[in-house]
Formats: C-alpha cells, sequence, structure tokens
C-alpha cells in the first residue's frame, strides 16, 4: 500500500488507531481459524461512526479491500484478512448508547462484548438472549456478522431475532439505517439480509437490540444414558410431548471427559449427557420439570440431577461451554466441526460418524445444540504426526457431507467464512448462490467488503459505478462478471 | 400514459400465450376478467402454473415480452400496497398448494406458496402441532400471500413474526431463476438469508413459490382475559404491569373505539396447573381493571376491523409504534379522529404493532391519515395504507422508506431489472 494512502488513513484515525508495524500486525493475522493466516497491510481502529465511514471511503476510492473485525473469536474465518487489504477493528467502539427498558431495546456500539449487554441491564431483570459459548469475549458487531447463536437460542432465536435495527456504512462510505426501534419498517427487510452476512454487506456501527425480561425461574436438568442414541430418544420424546425448553444440549463420553478434565464439571461418566433447561412460571416450570424427568427415565437415563443452587446451575454451564477448549486436555490438536441435521437422524448420523472415526484412526467428540440438531463434533489428532493434520481435515469434511446428506446445513452458527467455502456449492445449486451473490452487488458492486468470503466462485458485479478498472480477482482468472 | 390506456393499446401478444398455453395446458391460461382487478388495474391473462419450473418458464417469456406480473394466491389482500403501475398476467399460485413434507419429529413443514393457511394448519394439527401465526383470513389466505405481506397477529408477541418462523424459502425470479436459500433444518446461517428479504417484499423481487417453516407445538390449554380499563392511561398501566412482570403470556392487546375506554385481552397457553397460577398473577397485576374470562374470539377483533358499515367510507392502515407508548398513540388517534369527524377503532398489540379503522368521509380520512402518520414517523415509526376507500385521494400506501430506499432500489434492479414483478406497488415507487 503507498504511504500515501497510510497517511491519509492515519489522519483519519491518529496514532492509536493504526496499527502498520509488521511485528504487531501479526496479531490480526486470523480470528479464531488459526490455520489460515493472512498478514494485513494496515490495522484501523476507529473510535466513531464518521471515522469507519472516512476509512471506507479511502478503501473505496482507492480499491482496497477491507475487513471487519470484533474480537477475532469466529471459528470460520470471517474476520481473516485479505491480501492487500487492511482490517478494520471495532473494538474502541464499545460503548452502550442507550437502554430503553420501556420499550424493551438496547442500542450498542459493535465493539461492545456481548455478556456487558447483560451486565448493564440485569439489575432490571433483563438479559440479553444470545449466548455464544465465547460470549465473554465475542462482540456484537461480530455476532450480528455471523448471526450467533448459542445454547438457548432454542427457545429464544437467534441474533437475528434480536436484532430490530442497524446503523451501517455502506462499502462506498454511505451511511444507512436498516429497520429501527419499532417493528415491520416499510420497505425491505434489509436488516434482516444484513444480519448473518459475514461482514461481506458493509459494517455495522450501531444496532438496536430486543432486551428480554428474565423469566421467574430457571431450572436445569442434567441427565445420564448409555448412549447418545438413548439421550436422544430422550430428546425426541420431549418434543413430541409439546415442550420447548430453552435448552437441550447433548455431550458425549469423550467430550465430559474434556470437560472434566478441564473445569470438574461433576459431570456423571456416561455414553450419553443430557442438559435439559426449562425456564418460565415456577408453576409450569415444576409440571414440566416432572415430565422431562419421566421421559428421560423411560429412554432409559440412570442418573438424574437438578441444579439446586444458582452455583450448581452455573457449574453444570461452565462444563458445557468450555467443551471445546477442554479439547485441548485429551488432544494436542483437533478441529471444531459445526453443522446442522434434522434431529431424527441424530442416530444414524452419529453412527456414521463412528464409523468414519474407526476408520481414520481418529477420535471424535461430540457436543450438540440437541434441540435444534446442531452437531459440534471436535476431530481430535496430533498435528506431529505425519498425515494426520490431513486426515483430520478430510474426515471434518466428510461430516460436513454425512450433514447435507441428511437434510441439514453445514453450519449452524460458525458461520461459512473461508472455511466452509468449498461446502456451499454441496449445500446450494449455481442459481442459488448467484441470487445470493447479485443481492451482494446491490449493497458492495465493487466487491471490498469482505471479498473472497461465503461464495466458491466469486462472481464480479455486471455494472460497476464510475470507470471500468478488472478487479484483481477477474484480472487473476479468479472471477468472472455477471 | 397512464395504466388503463397501456393496457388498451398494448395488446397481449398472440404468440406469448400460445406459447404459455403450449406447456401449461389450455385449461391453465385464460383470459383475465373483472374479479382479476388488481386496485383498479385491470389485467389481460391469468395463468396458473402447476410446479414450480412451469412456473419460473412462465415468469422468464412473460419478462422477455415486457409485461409486468402479478403473483396471486387467495387474493384476499390483493390491493393492499400502492396500485400497480402495470399489470398484465396474473400468476395464480393455486396449483403449487401441496404440503410436501410435514417433518413433524423434527417441528418443521416444507409447503407450497398456494397453500392456505388453514389446509397447513389442519395437516399440522393431526401431529399436535401449529404454524405459530395468527394471520388474517386463514381459511383463504395462502402461505405465499401470508409471506409476501408479513401478516403477522396477536401470536406474534410470543413466537416472532414471519421473519422468525421462516427458516427456507424458493424464490422465481423474472429470469427464469429458481432460487433457493434457508433451508429445513432451524440452525443454519450458510450463505444470506433470502426467505427473510423476501418475507414482506410484496412480491416485487421474486415470486414466492414453496416455503419451509419452523413449528410449534399446540398448546395443551389455553385462557384468554379481557380486562375493562378506566381510560388510556390505565390500560398502558396494566400492559406495562403485564410486560414487566414474569408471566409468560402468549399475546396481549388492547381494544378501543372511539373515546370509549380501552380493553386489554391477555391469552395464556400451558398446563393447567401453570394457566391457574398465571391468572392468580394478574388478578395482582390488574388492580382496579375488571377481569373476565373471554372467548378465543377476542383474537379475531383484526380481522373484524374489515367489517365495514360502508366499505366506500372506510380505511384500514397498519401502525408500528413503540410499545410503551400505547397510550399516547391511542390518544393522538382519538385526537385525530374527533378533529376529522371520523369514527375509530383500533387493535394495538403489545409488540407496538397495530391496525386502525377510520371511517367518515373519505377526504378527512385521508387527512387524518397524513396526521397520524407524522406523528408516527417523527416518533420512529410508521403507518402503512391497506384499506382506502375508492373516493378517496391518491395517498401512498407505505411513508416514508428512510435513507435505505436506494439501497432497496439497488436490490430490486439486481433481482427484477427489468421491473417486472408488482412494478409500482412498493415504497418508493418500486
Amino acid at each position: 500500500m503507498d504511504t500515501r494512502i497510510l497517511e491519509e488513513l492515519r489522519a483519519i484515525v491518529d496514532d492509536r488507531g493504526l496499527v502498520s508495524s509488521p511485528e504487531e500486525l501479526h496479531t490480526y493475522e486470523c480470528d479464531g481459524l488459526v490455520n489460515f493466516r493472512v498478514l494485513p497491510r494496515a490495522v484501523l481502529l476507529p473510535n466513531s461512526t464518521e471515522q469507519v465511514q472516512s476509512i471506507v471511503r479511502v478503501c473505496h476510492r482507492n480499491r482496497i479491500p477491507f475487513v471487519a473485525r470484533g474480537s477475532g473469536t469466529g471459528l470460520s474465518g470471517g474476520a481473516t484478512p485479505v491480501n492487500n487489504g487492511i482490517v478494520i477493528s471495532l473494538v474502541r467502539m464499545n460503548r452502550i448508547l442507550e437502554i430503553d427498558f420501556p420499550n424493551a431495546r438496547a442500542v450498542v456500539e459493535p465493539g461492545v462484548l456481548n455478556l456487558d449487554v447483560t451486565a448493564r441491564i440485569q439489575h432490571n431483570e433483563f438479559f440479553y438472549a444470545p449466548d455464544p459459548s465465547s460470549q465473554t469475549v465475542c462482540t456484537i458487531g461480530g455476532n450480528v456478522a455471523e448471526n450467533a447463536g448459542g445454547a438457548h437460542c432454542l427457545k429464544y432465536g437467534f441474533t437475528t431475532t434480536h436484532v430490530l435495527g442497524l446503523e451501517v456504512v455502506l462499502p462506498d462510505g454511505s451511511l444507512v439505517h436498516l429497520g429501527g426501534k419499532t417493528l415491520d419498517a416499510p420497505g425491505y427487510d434489509l436488516a434482516g439480509i444484513f444480519v448473518g452476512s459475514e461482514g461481506t454487506l458493509g459494517i455495522a456501527t450501531k444496532i438496536i437490540l430486543r432486551i428480554v425480561k428474565r423469566p421467574e425461574c430457571v431450572r436445569t436438568l442434567l441427565a445420564a444414558f448409555n448412549s447418545t442414541n438413548e439421550a436422544g430418544a430422550a430428546v425426541s420424546g420431549i418434543i413430541a410431548a409439546g415442550m420447548l425448553p430453552s435448552a437441550i444440549e447433548m455431550m458425549d463420553n469423550l467430550a465430559i471427559q474434556a470437560a472434566e478434565a478441564a473445569v470438574h464439571a461433576n459431570y456423571p461418566d456416561c455414553g450419553g449427557l443430557l442438559l435439559v433447561e426449562l425456564d418460565g412460571p415456577v408453576a409450569e416450570v415444576e409440571s414440566l420439570m416432572t415430565d422431562v424427568n419421566g421421559i428421560c427415565r423411560s429412554n432409559g437415563a440412570w442418573e438424574i440431577r437438578i441444579a439446586q443452587s444458582e452455583a450448581e446451575r452455573a457449574l453444570i454451564w461452565k462444563g458445557r461451554k468450555s467443551a471445546f477448549a477442554a479439547m485441548g486436555r485429551i488432544s494436542s490438536n483437533y478441529i471444531v466441526q459445526d453443522g446442522v441435521i434434522p434431529r431424527t437422524a441424530l442416530p444414524q448420523v452419529m453412527g456414521e460418524i463412528q464409523r468414519l472415526s474407526q476408520e481414520a484412526g481418529l477420535r471424535v467428540a461430540n457436543v450438540f445444540h440437541a434441540g435444534d440438531g446442531n452437531l459440534h463434533p471436535l476431530v481430535l489428532y496430533d498435528r506431529r504426526v505425519p498425515g494426520q493434520p490431513e486426515a483430520a481435515e478430510t474426515l471434518s469434511a466428510k461430516i460436513l457431507e454425512l450433514c447435507i446428506e441428511a437434510g441439514g446445513s453445514i453450519t449452524g452458527e460458525h458461520g461459512v467464512g473461508i472455511d466452509k467455502k468449498k461446502m456451499m456449492s454441496k449445500m446450494f445449486a449455481e442459481p442459488d448462490l448467484i441470487t445470493m451473490q447479485r443481492v451482494r452487488c446491490a449493497f458492495d458492486p465493487l466487491q471490498l467488503s469482505n471479498p473472497t468470503k461465503i461464495f466458491p466462485t466469486p462472481r464480479l458485479c455486471g455494472e460497476t459505478p464510475g470507470e471500468y478498472t478488472p478487479h484483481p480477482l477477474e484480472s487473476s482468472g479468479l472471477a468472472e462478471r455477471f | 400514459m397512464d395504466a388503463a390506456t397501456h393496457s388498451k393499446k398494448s395488446p397481449l401478444h398472440s404468440s406469448l400465450r400460445y406459447r404459455l398455453i403450449s406447456f401449461l395446458g389450455p385449461e391453465h391460461v385464460h383470459a383475465a376478467s373483472a374479479p382479476d382487478v388488481v386496485a383498479g388495474v385491470q389485467p389481460k391473462l391469468v395463468v396458473i402454473p402447476g410446479s414450480e419450473s412451469e412456473l419460473a418458464e412462465a415468469l422468464r417469456l412473460v419478462n422477455e415480452a415486457g409485461l409486468a406480473v402479478v403473483s396471486r394466491g387467495a387474493g384476499t389482500k390483493i390491493n393492499w400496497g400502492n396500485p400497480p403501475s402495470r399489470a398484465d398476467i396474473v400468476i395464480s399460485m393455486a396449483r403449487l398448494n401441496e404440503i410436501t413434507e410435514h417433518a413433524w419429529a423434527d417441528l418443521t413443514v416444507s409447503v407450497g406458496a398456494g397453500c392456505t393457511i388453514q389446509t397447513l394448519q389442519e395437516t399440522l394439527a393431526q401431529h399436535g402441532q401449529r404454524l405459530a401465526l395468527d394471520p388474517l383470513w386463514p381459511s383463504k389466505a395462502t402461505v405465499g400471500g401470508v409471506l409476501s405481506t408479513n401478516d403477522s397477529g396477536a401470536l406474534r408477541l410470543r413466537f416472532g413474526a414471519l421473519r422468525d418462523l421462516v427458516i427456507g424459502a424458493t424464490l422465481a425470479l423474472p429470469d427464469g431463476t429458481l432460487a433457493s436459500s434457508g433451508g429445513k433444518v432451524v440452525k443454519n446461517v450458510a450463505g444470506y438469508d433470502l426467505p427473510k428479504l423476501a418475507t414482506g417484499a410484496f412480491g416485487t423481487l421474486g415470486i414466492i413459490t414453496r416455503a419451509v417453516f419452523r413449528l410449534h407445538p399446540l398448546p395443551r390449554n389455553a385462557r384468554s382475559f379481557s380486562m375493562g380499563t378506566k381510560g388510556m392511561e390505565e390500560a398502558r398501566r396494566i400492559i406495562q404491569a403485564i410486560q414487566n412482570s414474569k408471566l409468560a403470556h402468549t399475546a396481549l392487546q388492547a381494544r378501543f373505539e372511539n373515546e370509549t375506554a380501552p380493553l386489554v385481552d391477555i391469552l395464556f397457553e400451558g398446563t393447567e396447573v401453570g394457566l391457574d397460577a398465571q391468572e392468580a398473577q394478574l388478578k395482582e397485576l390488574a388492580e382496579t381493571a375488571s377481569l373476565t374470562i373471554a372467548s378465543p374470539e377476542i383474537w379475531n377483533a383484526r380481522q373484524e376491523l374489515w367489517s365495514f358499515t360502508k366499505p366506500e367510507s372506510g380505511a384500514i392502515a397498519k401502525i408500528s409504534i413503540l410499545p410503551a407508548e400505547i397510550d399516547k398513540s391511542a390518544a393522538a388517534i382519538a385526537k385525530s379522529a374527533k378533529v376529522r369527524q371520523l369514527r375509530c377503532k383500533t387493535v394495538l398489540q403489545a409488540t407496538g404493532i397495530g391496525f386502525l379503522k377510520l371511517e367518515g368521509e373519505a377526504a378527512n380520512l385521508r387527512l387524518s391519515l397524513q396526521d397520524l402518520r407524522e406523528q408516527f414517523e417523527s416518533n420512529a415509526g410508521s403507518l402503512v395504507v391497506l384499506h382506502r376507500p375508492a373516493g378517496m385521494a391518491h395517498l401512498d400506501a407505505w411513508g416514508n422508506a428512510g435513507d435505505a430506499l436506494p439501497l432497496m432500489k439497488a436490490v430490486k434492479k439486481q433481482l427484477d431489472p427489468g421491473n417486472t414483478l408488482n412494478p409500482g406497488r412498493f415504497v418508493g415507487g418500486i
């Protein structure tokens, strides 16, 4: 990048807001997907919407691709920098701008941490519902980009359910407001398309969130089964009985061992562990909890515990939420996978995963959001053993193919990023992907906002404003124009 | 050139009709007549495709011929939005009405856009499930029409709107593309969320041919209550107390008429023991208001707005306000109606979505709608006109679309560059 542009960018954000020395840039070369690394040309840390706009205008004028970044906890490479591009980190834009209890709204900047929203409103018995496992460190802006989920989205919905409005800097630097504080603003639901677009449509600089009143009570039940199939049958029983728990989580034996080693959650040592949480009015929850208990027993649960205190409940969840990181206790390396299946396909898919695991000679630990069929198989391997990293990648990809064959999805909450681009063509037909990219062209005709993500075959937009200059992807033969 | 002269002067190309008949069959292509009129514009031809690929091909041919298309389910809301600037061909969804897959154990259903809500609900009920949505005229309204108009009722408070229930959709684009997005699992972040884009788009981006929904179990028991209040201030106090309580109600609405004291309705669903406990809590919260068990019919209040004393003297609008401003908004409505000498009837839901009927002289209706739109818009809200009497001068159905309008136009241009689909009906002339 030429120094003139760098100086122009520096003038926007001051010295504190610009990272350009190679050693500091290494911090930003990847996100949670650590096996893909690209060194950005510069990292900008704006502290206002106006600064974001000015930076994006410079990029637009000079055709510099940019990647927005929050805490960098994403697991699919959504925040991996782009060659010859810059990173725009939103961590300094971390103010909670407004809390409106009567209307149950909060207005926040993108760099606010997920858990900080709840921390700020819990005194008034409110909470922010989406709870990705990384919620202590991930940002709302990142959650918006990825449409983050979490254990409780079974009942409460995803990030998209809770984002009512957005202030967005479009890839040409202009500012638009999508949705708003009230529902059903006239026009297309562009907030709906923006959430989960993985940074490819622009940068959110303000987010209007829906906040939720805390339920009267929360009850958490832990049930030990001999197998994940038995636990899965209990889940089907709970759903068939017409209940909608706030969370249903499942762990297999390997995942339990890891969680025990890491946080001593005091889980029973069993083949399939089920965690069921119900919330709502006391009388309702107590009555349903009795039913859940019975359904678990009749499906073979040999130990059932109900958390007796908030501390016990917190410990149960700590074990579950630290399950990914806990793998480090039982394996030097692992791949976190994120696939979705129709819940009823669980026994069959689990059987297949086990078969593939044996074939590859690699262990697979399983953690699921069982209520909605979101699987997180963890493929364990040792980087030092020749061939194992490749075998692990292959196994991990095969698991996703199983999900697609079962009628599911290649990602339930981690996003496509660069990690799963190739799988998109297996899940969607070409016309589906082209249609999505036509929508992208409306937002970002020059394809500057987080290009090279989501789509396996980038397609450039037919009409571009201003003088025609071939896109770098076009010149190198990697993309074609509509 | 206005729409009427346009349609007279450009007779439908007979070769197009011939080509449509060649793959749809003569019984599925017929001349349009008076009942096919769309907001005052007479189309020429009605085509009734029998499959998604037939529909896509018909749409492609019509688009190539430069003609304008209106997609139609049962037509219950066909006059919502602005009148089309052109309407040549009606594509009826009547034959794309199959419930392809009710995966009851997975709580999802895949259904053709032409299926009626009632048929869908009856099928789902066989396994104790429902689409947790209470749209208008469910016995006639179709999945595609309800999605395209984003029509949800009081259940939205608990289960969300269509955007929260639709998990997959197939769209036919004017160039003949059939594009699917989303999927048939509830949790899925692969690719753009096009089902949300099509929801509420009034058929201007593509024709929804099929949708996949997440489902909910039918409630074990349900109980409705009505509370008579002394005035808007008390109604607001009760609604806020309920919203601020630990009650887990499914729906909550206020009904009011002219200057009479409002009624507040609440719906609980759950186990008998749970309902008893909630009823007891509600009695405490209601304080001075009179509380009675109500018939489930109260939840039809929104639909009943459409029973006019004289259809030519009534207007209906959907309003969206901040939920805590129910009393202020109701007062504004009552005041405007009084000043303009109109009768008014309003159903306001706790989500901040409301439906307002005004009756009286057409010129005054228009003035009142304008007043109210201005007031709501200045406070982050909106007013969308759904029904207007024939004698009322033009009033844009939508109001201000905000600073994202150019972006919306860009999206429209990408998907429907020829402006084939429902031209002129949507915000900002889209």
